[in-house]
């Protein structure tokens, strides 16, 4: 039924079967009715003293709690913040701001996401350390690097956002810790995949609520108490000072319920989309020739697969795979809104036109999946046909 | 590479987006003798990662990579 459903809606010429991912879920139903649940009764202003200022109070300190329940933190830890690049920049500027004795290096993985690196980039003399061909750091050239002399903070991701390989997070922060260098960890793609309670020991902890289905307006940043972080703006009364301005309560309590939702079946979840991820591995390996597969088969998070053609444009295979029905991403140049390709492909020595980036959703199933292995390698060959590489 | 070793081709895909300057190698590789060389003039960002691959994904040699001139030895 499901396989006949597909099939009208692809005559209809709708992209219907979304697998793009990767950077943001779309909003759960609990998130949806968190939202409405908290715009009738946490409107106020957390800080009044009247009633609907203290419902509202009552509910961020419940947001905190949560988020800090899946980090492994304290609620006092947690700033609610907003989307994922203003959040890496309060997070990277202050530490640098709180270390400016110590240094000016800003060390960071070569793959890890723009956002950071641009936060990199703009606090300090970025150091980026390579990755191997999976895209997983380089752990002794990471020790190294943040062992030298003047480093201020290091910055590594829980898991890769492209091609969703686990990094050596513990033993990097054990190196940082060894080297008294603050780590900012970024669990953006981890959270509600992988257990996220026991990351190692992280200074700073960076998430974001549109990966696993909150919304878009809702990030947050954990400081670990004694961390030498400072606000790197003019500090206000809200949040004590960490992060600037009115909290957007209901959304912060939708971010909440997406994080409790995603948490509470992760392990279902997980599983079954492992098990679709291999498939579509498999199968888009074994029915078009000339791909790359990119990152690690096993060691991973669970919903993402990024593969390239050869001799096939991104920009192309994207629109052809949207009219046949299926919505994805690339890391390809000219298919994004950037004229270079994608920085973790090219870091990780991975082939970068032609590329797809699959995300799964939480309710993809095995017909979709399926489906686009119906339709992949004939896309593939009539794109290679036209630009007659053939 | 010895300093006297020229290319037996040279193809000049400056201006050109990818994938077409690896099309344009693919397509011509085969034209020179196995062990010789081939030059590729490309100036696209993702020429300098993209001509890695395909040579690892071929098997052939990335003699040297210095965006735009690429040296490429045909293995079989």
């Amino acid at each position: 039924m499901r396989a006949r459903g597909y099939l009208s809606r692809v005559a209809e010429g709708l992209s219907s079967v979304f697998l793009d991912c990767s950077s943001g879920e779309p909003t759960l139903p609990e998130a949806r009715a968190a939202w409405q649940t908290a715009t009738t009764s946490g409107w106020g202003d957390p800080r009044r003293l009247h009633r609907p200022g203290r419902l509202a109070s009552q509910a961020l300190d419940a947001v905190r709690e949560r988020v800090a329940t899946h980090v492994g933190a304290r609620p006092d830890e947690v700033v609610l913040t907003g989307p994922l690049a203003p959040t890496a920049q309060a997070a990277v500027a202050g530490l640098a701001l709180g270390r400016r004795r110590a240094g000016s290096t800003v060390v960071t993985s070569s793959v890890e996401h723009s956002a950071v690196l641009a936060a990199a980039a703009a606090a300090g003399d970025a150091v980026p350390v390579p990755v191997d061909r999976l895209g997983r750091l380089d752990l002794d050239a990471w020790t190294e690097a943040v062992g030298r002399p003047g480093v201020a903070l290091a910055c590594l991701q829980v898991a890769n956002h492209e091609v969703g390989t686990l990094q050596p997070y513990a033993a990097a922060a054990a190196a940082c810790r060894e080297a008294g260098v603050p780590l900012v960890l970024d669990a953006t793609t981890a959270l509600g995949r992988v257990d996220t309670t026991d990351l190692g020991a992280w200074s700073v902890l960076l998430g974001w609520a549109g990966a696993f289905g909150g919304p878009a307006s809702v990030g947050f940043m954990v400081v670990r108490r004694g961390t030498r972080w400072r606000a790197p703006y003019p500090a206000d009364d809200h949040q004590q000072g960490r992060w600037p301005g009115v909290v957007d309560v209901p959304a912060a309590w939708s971010a909440a319920a997406a994080l409790d939702a995603v948490v509470a079946d992760s392990d279902v979840v997980a599983e079954r989309q492992r098990r679709l991820v291999d498939r579509l591995r498999d199968g888009v390996g074994g029915r078009v020739p000339d791909v790359d597969l990119a990152g690690d088969p096993v060691d991973r998070v669970p919903h993402l697969l990024t593969f390239s053609a050869l001799y096939v444009d991104g920009e192309a295979l994207t629109l052809e795979l949207d009219r046949a029905g299926f919505a994805v991403a690339s890391g390809s140049a000219c298919s994004a809104e950037s004229e270079h390709p994608s920085h973790v492909l090219a870091a990780m020595g991975a082939l970068t036109h032609g590329n797809v980036r699959i995300g799964l959703a939480r309710t993809t199933t095995e017909a979709e999946v399926d489906a686009f292995l119906d339709v992949l390698p004939g896309v593939v060959s009539e794109i290679r046909a036209r630009l007659g590489a053939t | 590479m010895s300093a006297d070793e020229a290319p037996a081709l040279t193809l000049d895909c400056t201006g050109m987006r990818c994938p077409r300057p690896i099309i344009e190698i693919a397509r011509h590789i085969g034209e020179v003798e196995v062990g010789a060389l081939v030059q590729l003039l490309a100036d696209d960002p993702a020429a300098e990662p993209d001509v890695a691959a395909w040579c690892r994904m071929r098997g052939h040699e990335l003699v040297s990579s210095e965006p735009p001139h690429f040296l490429v030895r045909r293995a079989l």
